[in-house]
């Protein structure tokens, strides 16, 4: 055999290109192929990759100003929270008394509100997310990998807590201890990681059965190892879609939460309970709708491009 | 005779985003009424690419010229309505994965007489009474009962003799056989291919046989185009491109037959593994009460293996060899004893056979499935040292990796990349680099070639051999190839439904053979190895 059409140069043997069986297109060479960096973790090459999908780099940026402004901007706003300005009661966006994006109908700066908002949404899907994935990934894949009765056990467990109506857990949690807010972060996390573990459960029961897991048990590998090192990083694809998807819909979960009254209270707000608040107000102050629902939307965006971006750039075969 | 099907300089170019990539490259042959032209090559040769264009089933991104010529009219230029009267009626297609081809949800008969329902009107009772024949001339037995079959309780070759008979319904001028007989076991494929020639003689259709494997092509094909990169590099008459090869590819193609044979151990070398009354059962329906149902893979079977001694396992898919095999690495849970060393390990838990794990090492059959996607090679490889030789740091293991990379002739260079990157020998190459980086002294491999084209099947068992000779290695091999099972064995075991039929040495199993169902495996397989003697 010449090496003509060989993918990668080297001097081995089998220099059979890669197949093109049936109607998919074969694959080309690859130029960059040659001059891969040495030593690279997988860590280090799916940023590189990353870094090259412009999309995903252009959310990354937008995100990290939107929670930078929501941290900072507080502070340099001359308006609190709370505090109302006599003056302007349900004003639109003016330079005059510094309410750039107008104020409410409790005359109250509605950029200030905004960006308080941010604080709680933005660190109530955070948190929410992560716990989410960190216990959903891990009883999944530990269900999925143990399988039979212990598999069982663990997926019953998950299917009692689907069934326990939601609201009812709320209100529970709010007897025992008391209003707070982080009490919506533990209720909202104890929700959300079932859907994760059943996705992750799904991934790991197809993955067991391939012959990398197979061969894993024949080196002697150990089980947290298989786990950690082979299934959780071939699962991660749907995960970091399903993440994704979770944040909007932990986000509106909250205002939901706080529009019943269970939520954060007033004066402190959400963009959830900015928005509901705005669509009341529609007609007669539409900026009230359309400002929190811009920083909600543009969050949201960002967070899908760079899921996609994440997925693609985590696995290998992307180059 | 007439041209049926004329391909006039066929180029097929993929526009893909990393830019364009020519699948086929001017590729021109003829076929007449009534005639099979095979066309052969190994994957990524671009056959099946010029196949599909003839169909004109393409993706979209592909990018056609030249001419494909139906009865002179040329199928690139009509329309898509045209092109759908075409399909089914006037040529069929049959593919490589009876598994996969069907549609599980609906019963036989009916994907049978849907193509007779589109081209030709027939429904009612004159369908199903057409589906019937159909069902008996490509000889589904009781085709009154199989009618109303989903494709799940037939077998791989039952399947593809459905495949078939759709492919037939409308008695179609031409048939394409895309692999038809790769996944099916050789007793199987024989019968399909005689089956293929009979209806070939009733139907007076031509065949364009795709398939990369030479010596079915001998019995099978009037005409042959040998294709290389998507080139056509030798064509003719079976018989003369046979015995007078012109082009070196198709003379390696020829010659890429695994040869020779193992030398033997010594005769006092003492048993390193022995096995008394293996039994495997699967659990097929559990009970809370009563008794659960079980399937039984291995009815009991003895074994033995000296050291430095290949014992060759061979049956049809399903006979128990891979579970057998599974089972005495203890993978899979057995009963029965299995002894290693003269030591019992039957019994020993997870963290009991660990110490014992690097000396027992396995390779897999499918190399694609057998390599973590999101690892790169070097981790991959040495993932064995880090549970072994906990005590070794990152330089030690790297310079293990080369080694052992470099054993497998392959570029250490290229540890850092991911398994995608490389072709499937190559990949079996790293599969094997994993398993001997622990210097292990039995290496079970479970069909480690048959995924691989002959060519690079040739010197896979060649680097096997290679390497069993320099570390003095114990080979546990699992095949249903018999002319690489030959090549690479002492001792071979046949199996069936779970039970060892014939055991015996190379010679005397190859040579005289006691058994019917050896003698009908070895009659089948020899339609391959023929060209060997």
């Amino acid at each position: 055999m010449t090496s003509e059409s060989k993918p990668y140069s080297g001097e081995q043997p089998d220099g059979a290109p890669l197949p093109a069986g049936g109607p998919n297109p074969p694959r080309s060479p690859d130029p960059k192929a040659g001059a891969a960096p040495v030593g690279e973790s997988l860590a280090r090459d799916a940023w590189r990759r990353l870094s090259q999908n412009r999309a995903a780099m252009a959310s990354l940026g937008l995100l990290i100003a939107i929670i930078v402004v929501c941290i900072v901007g507080p502070w340099l706003l001359p308006w609190g929270l709370a505090e109302v300005d006599w003056n302007a009661f349900g004003t639109g966006p003016t330079l005059e008394g510094a309410h750039y994006l107008g104020t409410d109908a409790n005359g109250r700066d509605l950029l200030t509100r905004v960006l308080y908002g941010g604080r709680v949404s933005l660190s109530v899907a955070l948190v929410a997310s992560f716990v989410s994935l960190v216990i959903g990934v891990l009883y999944g894949a530990i269900s999925g990998y143990l399988g039979g009765r212990v598999d069982n056990y663990m997926m019953r467990f998950v299917d009692i807590m689907y069934s326990l109506p939601f609201m009812f857990l709320v209100i529970l949690l709010m007897v025992v201890f008391g209003r707070n807010i982080f009490l919506i972060y533990a209720a909202i996390g104890a929700v959300e990681w079932l859907d994760m573990a059943r996705i992750v459960r799904g991934q790991t029961l197809a993955l067991k059965r391939r012959e990398f897991i197979e061969a894993a048990h024949a080196l002697g590998v150990r089980d947290t190892k298989i786990v950690t090192r082979h299934l959780i990083p071939n699962a991660i694809g749907p995960v970091i879609i399903y993440v994704t998807l979770t944040v909007p819909k932990v986000i509106l979960l909250e205002s939901f939460l706080s529009f019943l009254g269970l939520g954060v209270q007033e004066p402190l707000t959400s963009w959830g309970v900015l928005i509901s608040e705005g669509v009341d107000m529609m007609e007669s102050a539409p900026w009230m709708l359309l400002v929190p629902s811009f920083f909600l939307a543009a969050t949201l965006f960002c967070l899908n491009f760079l899921g996609d971006g994440l997925r693609d750039a985590l696995d290998p075969r992307t180059r | 005779m007439s041209s049926l099907l004329e391909i006039d300089k066929l180029s097929v170019t993929f526009r893909l985003p990393t830019g364009p990539v020519t699948a086929v490259k001017d590729v021109s042959f003829t076929i007449a009424e009534g005639e099979t032209l095979a066309l052969v090559g190994e994957s990524g040769s671009g056959k099946s690419v010029t196949s599909t264009a003839a169909m004109r089933l393409l993706p979209e991104l592909a990018e056609t010229t030249g001419a494909i010529r139906f009865n002179g009219e040329d199928l690139l230029e009509v329309t898509p309505k045209r092109m759908r009267r075409v399909r089914g009626n006037d040529i069929s297609m049959i593919f490589q994965e009876p598994m996969t081809s069907l549609n599980p949800l609906h019963r036989i008969g009916r994907q049978i007489g849907e193509v007779l329902v589109k081209h030709k009107q027939l429904t009612g009772n004159a369908n199903r009474q057409r589906v019937l024949e159909l069902l008996n001339q490509v000889g589904i037995p009781e085709p009154e009962r199989r009618i109303d079959s989903y494709p799940y309780e037939l077998s791989g070759g039952q399947r593809q003799r459905v495949m078939i008979a759709m492919a037939l319904a409308c008695e179609p001028k031409l048939l394409i056989a895309d692999e038809p007989t790769t996944a099916l076991d050789v007793t199987v494929q024989a019968q399909i291919l005689e089956l293929l020639k009979s209806l070939q003689a009733e139907y007076g259709m031509a065949i364009l046989f795709i398939t990369h494997d030479l010596s079915i092509v001998r019995h099978f094909a009037d005409h042959v185009a040998v294709m290389r990169y998507g080139e056509v590099v030798e064509s003719g008459r079976t018989l003369e491109v046979f015995d007078n090869p012109r082009h070196d590819y198709t003379r390696m193609l020829l010659d890429a037959i695994p040869r020779g044979r193992k030398e033997p151990a010594p005769a006092d070398a003492p048993v390193l593994m022995s096995g008394r009354d293996i039994k495997v059962r699967f659990p097929l329906k559990k009970r809370l009460f009563g008794k659960s149902e079980y399937f039984e893979a291995v009815r009991g079977i003895d074994l033995s293996i000296r050291r430095g001694e290949t014992l060759g396992i061979v049956g049809e898919s399903g006979s128990g060899k891979s579970t057998l095999g599974r089972a005495l690495l203890r993978l899979l849970k057995s009963e029965g004893d299995i002894r290693f060393e003269e030591a019992d390990i039957s019994g020993l838990d997870k963290s009991g056979m660990r110490p014992l794990r690097s000396r027992l090492q396995v390779v897999f059959q499918d190399p694609f499935g057998s390599l973590s996607p999101r690892m790169t090679v070097g981790d991959i490889i040495s993932e064995g040292l880090k549970v072994h030789h906990p005590e070794m740091n990152r330089r030690q293991r790297e310079a293990e990796v080369i080694a052992a990379l470099e054993e497998v002739a392959l570029d250490p260079a290229m540890r850092n990349r991911y398994p995608h990157e490389f072709s499937g020998g190559q990949r079996q190459r790293i599969a094997i680099a994993r398993a001997l980086i622990l210097k292990p002294e039995l290496l079970l491999l479970d069909e480690p070639t048959s995924a691989l084209d002959r060519s690079v099947q040739v010197r896979v068992i060649d680097l096997l051999r290679d390497l069993q000779k320099k570390h003095g290695l114990t080979y546990l091999f699992i095949s249903h190839d018999l002319s690489v099972v030959r090549a690479l064995s002492d001792d071979v075991m046949v199996m069936k439904e779970g039970r060892v039929i014939e055991h015996g040495s190379v010679e005397a199993i190859f040579s005289n053979p006691r058994e019917p169902y050896t003698q009908a495996l070895l009659k089948a397989a020899f339609l391959e190895s023929e060209a060997a003697a």
